[in-house]
C-alpha cells in the first residue's frame, strides 16, 4: 500500500471525526436550545445541518475514491463503515434539526411542564454516540458491542413518555400541539439512539470483521424491570 | 532420473495438523500432506498440507519466492524435469498417489493439465493442431473425433467463434489473449480433471484478463482449477478458496471472502492490503 493512500485513509477518518462532533454538538445544541427555550441556538442547528449534509458528502466521495484503487481486509472494511458511519451521523443531524425546528414552535406556547425524561433520553443517546466513537478511536469492539443493546433503555422511556403525554392529550386538549412537538422530539431522541447503536455495530464489524447487526439488540434483556418517572 | 522422491507415503496426515484452519472440503480433487520441495539446499516449500475442493477455483496467493509456483507445479510432476529437484510428501488426485511407483507423470500430466504465464501456442501449427497436439500425441488419429474434440475444447476456451473460420491459420497469427485461450484449449482438449494455472493473465489487457477470468468460472462448473495469481483483485474475483504462502509455508487458507475481508493472520491482513515486509 502505497503512503499515499495511508495518508488518504487518515484523511478519511479525520473527515468521519469531524462529522461525529458537529452531529453530536447538533444533537446538544438542540436540545439546550429546547431546555433553554432558546430560539437563536435553535436556529443555529437549523442552519447548521447543510455543512453536515456537506460531509456526509465529501465522506461518500472519498470513500468512492478509495475504493476504486480496489482495498482489502482491514481497509476495506474502514472504507465500507466510514460510508455507513457518514450516513448515520448524517440522520442523527436531521434528528437535531427535527427537535430543534419543535423546541422553536414549543417556545411560543408556555411550557408543558419540567422537562425530565427528554433531557434523560438526550444523555443517554449521546452518551452511546460518544462511547461508540470512543470505541472508532480506540480501536475498542468490546465498548462497542456494550453499546448496543443501550438502545433499548431510549426505546423504553420514549414509549413511556408517548403513553404519558397521550393521556394529558386526553385529559387536557389544549395541550395537544404542544404534546405532539414533545413526541416528535421524544422520537427523534430515540432515533438518535438507534443511529448510535448502528454505528456501533459498525465499530464491530470494523475491528472483528464479523456483522452484528440484528444479533445483538436481539441478545440483550428488555429494560422491562426499569420504569421511568412519568415526566416529560 | 534425476528426481528423487523421498516421501512420506504412509497414511495421510489430517490438514488441520499442518495447516492453519482449512476450510472443510467434502471431497477434495488434490489431497495434499507435509509438501516438501528443495532446489539443492535450497528449500522452497516447507511441509505444506492443504486440500483443493473439487470443481471450485483456488487461488494461491503470496510473495514472489513464496513457493505458489513451486506449489503448483509440484502438482503435475513438474519438477521430474528440474535435476536438483526433491520433493517429500504426498499429493493424491482423488485419492490416488500421484508419484505411485505405477503412474507415469505423462498421465498426471494429462489428468493435471497446465497453463503458463506466458502463452506458448506451438509457432508453427495450426490452431487445430495446437489443440489437438496431446491427443495426437496420446495415439489418437480419427479425424472425425479429432474435429470434434477440437471445436469442442475452442468452445470451453471462448475462442470457437473467433477463430472457427481460419483454424489452418498458424496459432501465431492470433492475439496474446487467443494465444493464452488457445492454450487454455490445448490443455482442456485431454480432458483433464484438474487445470492448474500459473498467473494465466498477467501479460494481457484488461479485456483480454475479462475474457480469460469469465472463461476460468465457466470452467469451474466442470473441472477443478488451481490459480496462482499475483493480482489480489483477480483473487477476490475468481476463486472460491485462497490460500496465502510465505515463506515456503502455508500461512492462511480459508474461503476468498474470509481471506479478502477479515484474514485471521496478520502477515496475511499485512500481505492483502499491501502493507507487507
Amino acid at each position: 500500500m502505497s503512503a499515499h493512500f495511508e495518508h488518504s485513509l487518515d484523511d478519511l477518518k479525520q473527515k468521519l471525526l469531524t462529522l461525529a462532533s458537529k452531529a453530536a454538538a447538533a444533537v446538544n445544541n438542540a436540545i439546550k436550545a429546547l431546555l433553554d427555550r432558546d430560539d437563536d441556538l435553535a436556529r443555529k442547528v437549523k442552519e447548521d445541518d447543510a455543512e453536515l449534509d456537506e460531509l456526509e458528502m465529501e465522506v461518500d466521495d472519498m470513500g468512492i475514491g478509495l475504493l476504486s484503487k480496489a482495498p482489502l481486509a482491514s481497509d476495506l472494511r474502514l472504507i465500507t463503515v466510514a460510508m455507513k458511519f457518514a450516513q448515520n451521523l448524517e440522520r442523527i443531524g436531521d434528528e437535531a434539526t427535527t427537535i430543534a425546528r419543535r423546541s422553536l414552535e414549543l417556545s411560543q406556547e408556555p411550557q408543558l411542564k419540567p422537562y425530565v425524561d427528554i433531557p434523560r433520553m438526550a444523555h443517554l443517546a449521546l452518551d452511546m454516540l460518544n462511547d461508540t466513537l470512543d470505541a472508532f478511536v480506540g480501536r475498542d469492539p468490546a465498548k462497542a458491542r456494550a453499546v448496543v443493546p443501550r438502545d433499548k433503555q431510549v426505546d423504553a422511556i420514549n414509549k413511556q413518555l408517548h403513553r404519558e403525554l397521550a393521556s394529558f392529550m386526553i385529559e387536557k386538549p389544549t395541550t395537544i400541539t404542544r404534546c405532539l412537538n414533545l413526541m416528535v422530539i421524544s422520537k427523534a431522541l430515540e432515533r438518535i439512539a438507534d443511529h448510535a447503536s448502528n454505528l456501533a455495530e459498525e465499530v464491530v464489524y470494523l475491528y472483528e470483521g464479523e456483522d452484528v447487526r440484528h444479533k445483538l439488540k436481539k441478545a440483550a434483556p428488555s429494560p422491562a424491570g426499569e420504569t421511568p418517572p412519568p415526566a416529560a | 532420473m534425476p528426481f528423487t522422491s523421498n516421501r512420506t507415503p504412509a497414511v495421510p496426515t489430517p490438514a488441520s495438523a499442518a495447516t492453519p484452519a482449512a476450510p472443510a472440503t467434502a471431497s477434495p480433487a488434490l489431497t495434499i500432506r507435509n509438501l516438501t520441495v528443495s532446489f539443492g539446499t535450497n528449500k522452497v516449500l516447507k511441509g505444506v498440507s492443504l486440500d483443493i475442493a473439487a470443481r471450485a477455483v483456488t487461488a494461491i496467493i503470496g510473495p514472489s519466492g513464496c513457493g505458489k509456483s513451486t506449489f503448483l507445479r509440484a502438482l503435475n510432476r513438474l519438477h521430474e524435469l528440474v535435476p536438483e529437484a526433491r520433493m517429500e510428501g504426498d499429493i493424491r488426485l482423488f485419492g490416488e498417489d500421484i508419484y505411485g511407483a505405477a503412474v507415469e507423470p505423462v498421465v498426471v500430466r494429462r489428468r493435471v493439465g497446465m497453463v503458463f504465464q506466458k502463452s506458448n501456442p506451438f509457432p508453427t501449427m495450426s490452431i487445430a493442431d495446437n489443440v489437438t497436439v496431446g491427443l495426437r500425441l496420446n495415439g489418437l488419429r480419427n479425424r472425425t473425433l479429432l474435429a470434434e474434440r477440437t471445436e469442442q475444447s475452442l468452445r470451453m476456451a471462448a475462442l470457437w467463434d473467433e477463430v472457427k473460420d481460419r483454424l489452418n491459420a498458424p496459432a501465431i497469427s492470433l492475439s496474446g489473449g487467443q494465444q493464452q485461450r488457445l492454450c487454455i484449449a490445448r490443455a482442456l482438449a485431454v480432458k483433464p480433471e484438474v487445470l492448474l494455472m500459473d498467473e494465466p493473465a498477467s501479460a494481457l489487457d484488461p479485456l483480454a484478463t475479462a475474457k480469460i477470468e469469465d472463461l476460468i468460472l465457466e470452467l469451474k462448473r466442470d473441472f477443478t482449477i488451481v490459480i496462482v495469481t499475483h493480482n489480489m483483485q483477480q483473487a477476490a474475483r475468481i476463486s472460491d478458496l485462497t490460500a496465502f504462502f510465505y515463506l515456503g509455508e502455508l500461512i492462511e487458507y480459508n474461503t476468498t471472502t474470509k481471506i479478502f475481508t477479515n484474514p485471521a493472520k496478520k502477515q496475511t491482513e499485512d500481505y492483502v492490503t499491501g502493507r507487507f515486509g
